[in-house]
């Protein structure tokens, strides 16, 4: 119990990191405008107007975005999948892993510990590989993707990333392997 | 009867909770996304063709390296690269790099890499960041080249 609030700590503060990172970037990014004001007032007058267009056009998708973080947020739970991951796994294992690193969002590395539990306790070095692979196809962000790309590009795209993963994950499997015989 | 209404209103309330907490997660990255729409905003007036032209030169093996190799340095929301990506598109970049480009940003981490390496261990995470990296350019190739066939 102790530990998971001292998790929940260490990921608030990593949260945080992030959120003031995230504000001094803007603030950079203001004074880069104030700054080129002063000289090309015309030009940041259009980009402003540049922007504020990107962001009326996103911000329909970001609302349908955050909706579907919230559904997966509710209906996964991480914990179940410790003990589909071990060496018996088989194809089951590598289906396991895509899925759930297809539906796993928030910041690649808050997985890393909990990865490295799920290993510790007999996950297959191959199947975090390829978890953090399919962790790049976000089913929340789909929209936007096939907006900007179209959805013919996403489906194939998708269709060689998940092979991509599963390419990966048989490397470092062998890698790993290999490395434990010396 | 009572139990059941209790367990409706505790799901109803665990889903607001949910959803609560992904407009907080999601709150987090919105300094970013604000000041990354800035900089294409600026990206738009200030950036001609012919700048981006002399980093993507339009040599297929070239420019999927230049986009693969950008997209590894950067790291952020994955909406923010497709957002980049489809201002590339628009600006006459190949497909090619920007397909490595939005595959590099999500599969291979330069600036996570030392808590990686870390954690998981540095042969694992060198080994799956340098894959990810070569798998990065076929990927592209492969999906552009079947897109070149379908349509």
């Amino acid at each position: 119990m102790k530990k998971m609030k001292n998790k929940e700590k260490g990921n608030k503060k990593k949260n945080k990191g992030n959120k003031f990172r995230g504000i001094y970037f803007l603030i950079t990014v203001m004074v880069l405008y104030l700054i080129l004001y002063i000289f090309q007032p015309e030009n940041i007058q259009k980009s402003l107007k540049a922007s504020g267009i990107l962001l009326m056009q996103i911000v329909p998708l970001l609302i349908l975005v955050i909706f579907f973080m919230g559904i997966i947020n509710y209906f996964v739970k991480s914990k179940k999948v410790l003990k589909y991951t071990g060496k018996e796994s088989g194809i089951k294992g590598w289906l396991l892993a895509i899925s759930t690193g297809i539906i796993s969002h928030g910041p690649i590395y808050i997985w890393y510990p909990f990865l490295k539990e799920l290993r510790d306790q007999g996950m297959r070095s191959g199947l975090i590989a390829t978890f953090l692979y399919n962790r790049a196809i976000k089913i929340p962000l789909l929209p936007l993707m096939i907006y900007y790309f179209g959805s013919i590009f996403v489906s194939v795209l998708l269709i060689y990333m998940i092979i991509a993963s599963i390419i990966e994950g048989k490397i470092i499997e062998k890698i790993e392997n290999h490395s434990k015989r010396m | 009867m009572k139990t059941q209404k209790q367990s409706n209103s505790e799901k109803q309330k665990n889903i607001l909770i949910s959803l609560l907490n992904a407009l907080k997660n999601f709150g987090s990255t919105l300094p970013l996304l604000l000041g990354v729409i800035l900089l294409l905003g600026l990206f738009r007036t200030f950036i001609s063709k012919q700048m981006i032209q002399s980093v993507f030169t339009g040599e297929l093996l070239r420019d999927t390296l230049n986009g693969a190799v950008i997209g590894s340095f950067l790291a952020g929301n994955p909406i923010t690269s497709y957002i980049i990506g489809g201002e590339l598109l628009k600006e006459g970049v190949s497909l090619f790099a920007v397909t490595a480009f939005i595959v590099t940003w999500v599969t291979v981490g330069i600036v996570q890499f030392p808590a990686e390496a870390a954690i998981l261990g540095k042969r694992f995470a060198l080994a799956r960041n340098v894959l990810s990296f070569i798998l990065a350019i076929l990927v592209s190739v492969a999906t552009v080249m079947t897109l070149m066939v379908i349509q």
